[in-house]
């Protein structure tokens, strides 16, 4: 069998995992990417794709003022010819209890202490702004106007576009069997089909299933996967009705570009595997809770129902650090907010794989954090 | 200039479009549907999934039964809110 050998190899075709590779080429690396189906299967192509810098920690805040920087220009850098759809309506976060109310309070405050531009509105304010909208019992919210919404699918698929033109080898429908290391040092991987890869570093951002590829090198990851379902209407005139988060029972809708609008809501009790089906549950539960919203919406119709899967770590930020086998970087644990942090993360993967400074302090970030009981809650998680 | 071959309706998708995105290498229904958004409007394919599929299998020359060809969801036809919703 012939190895072959590249410079860098990256493991999960996801966004985290195309953006990094894009960032690669782009500095001239040669780098692989091996992805099990197409760009974006996993959860980057099936998440609800909302952009927002509403974070209660500080490197969540600042790698996501990183994102919103690089929104506005991406698809003209990445040129592909595929529609990023990115758009400013705004994201707020609704508060029905005053717990909720002053933990919102507190993130904004450390939001605005970064040059975010949040705000808190008080129910008279959003009726006033969006009269439409029917909240009945908030006491509150937070907002921002700069966030907003991309086209998850064409965002992954552009970064791996991008990163093909510029001479990166993207290998989709070509699964990793397994990671391989000799004496504590990360060597390639081995394809399902048997193909021997070479490389000095290696990059595993394959989100939930980070965790068994992990394991063929002895890394224990605490990244697991939970279903989340999403629901898509037919096209309505546009009104930019914002991302609007109620954190009662964890209901949220938007309308998307062209007209569409996107309902989710969270369920503790979906399966926490890589099932992608379909829940009927979720499809009575969701409508019921946002038609309550969004009254106007009763006659429009649904068109479709979807699902993927969340890459939870237990205290819902990611892990972005080296391991103990040296070469092997992770990039996983997202927990649902990961599709908005490519940019960032593409950017500060790249840094770690080619020895720059990373432009963010990743200490939080740091796999041991579980081990030593240090764990870093992100208080924005949905 | 009046699209003259469109295969998906509710996208409005022509033909030249699926075949310039095969020819840049997406040879996957689902890459298709991910970039053009065929099959994911009211109809969910039901117009343009074998137009589709016949161009896929004329570009990898697998046949048709070979080709994975994305998947339907639920409702299947579209529905309004209001009759899914439980009134309280």
């Amino acid at each position: 069998m012939t190895v072959k050998t590249t410079d860098f190899i990256v493991v999960g075709g996801g966004v985290h995992g195309a953006s990094t590779t894009y960032q690669l080429a782009k500095a001239g690396y040669k780098v692989t990417l091996f992805e099990d189906r197409y760009l974006g299967a996993g959860g980057s192509g099936r998440s609800a794709a909302g952009l927002r810098q509403h974070f209660g920690t500080e490197v969540n805040c600042l790698m996501a003022k990183y994102n919103l920087q690089q929104f506005p220009t991406l698809e003209e850098e990445l040129d592909t010819g595929m529609p990023l759809e990115f758009k400013q309506w705004g994201y707020m976060w609704v508060a029905y209890k005053d717990s909720v109310l002053e933990q919102l309070q507190k993130n904004v405050n450390l939001q605005v202490s970064l040059d975010i531009p949040s705000v808190m509105m008080t129910p008279e304010q959003i009726h006033a702004r969006w009269p439409y909208l029917c909240l009945d019992g908030i006491i509150g919210a937070a907002f921002c106007g700069e966030d907003g919404h991309i086209n998850c699918q064409t965002l992954t698929l552009s970064y791996g576009h991008a990163a093909r033109r510029m001479g990166a080898i993207i290998k989709t429908f070509c699964p990793v069997e397994k990671l391989i290391a000799e004496k504590g040092k990360i060597k390639g991987v081995i394809t399902k089909d048997g193909e021997e890869w070479h490389a000095d570093k290696v990059l595993l951002s394959a989100g939930p299933w980070s965790t068994p590829l992990a394991k063929t090198v002895g890394i224990d990851l605490p990244v697991y996967p939970e279903r989340h379902n999403l629901l898509i209407s037919e096209p309505v005139e546009v009104f930019e009705c914002p991302m609007v988060l109620c954190m009662d029972d964890g209901a949220y809708f938007k309308q998307l570009p062209n007209g569409t609008f996107m309902f989710g809501r969270d369920d503790q009790d979906e399966p926490r595997d890589f099932n992608e089906g379909n829940s009927a549950k979720f499809l009575e539960g969701v409508t019921t809770s946002v038609l309550k919203r969004i009254p106007a919406m009763r006659g429009v119709r649904v068109v479709r129902q979807w699902s993927g899967a969340y890459d939870n770590t237990p205290d819902h930020n990611a892990i972005i650090d080296w391991t103990p086998v040296e070469g092997l970087l992770v990039n996983c644990g997202w927990s649902g907010h990961g599709l908005q942090f490519g940019p960032s993360g593409g950017f500060l993967c790249k840094q770690l794989l080619t020895g720059e400074k990373p432009f963010v302090d990743i200490h939080r970030y740091r796999l041991s954090r579980f081990a030593e009981n240090d764990l870093f809650f992100e208080p924005a998680f949905i | 200039m009046a699209k003259a071959n469109v295969i998906c309706r509710c996208e409005e998708i022509e033909i030249d479009e699926i075949r310039k995105w095969i020819a840049e290498g997406y040879t996957e229904f689902d890459e298709l549907k991910r970039i053009l958004r065929v099959s994911m409007g009211p109809c969910q394919g039901r117009g343009c999934r074998d137009i589709i599929l016949r161009e896929l299998s004329k570009a990898t020359g697998k046949p048709i039964s070979e080709l994975r060809c994305g998947i339907i969801r639920p409702p299947v036809k579209p529905i309004k809110f209001s009759l899914l919703a439980e009134d309280k």
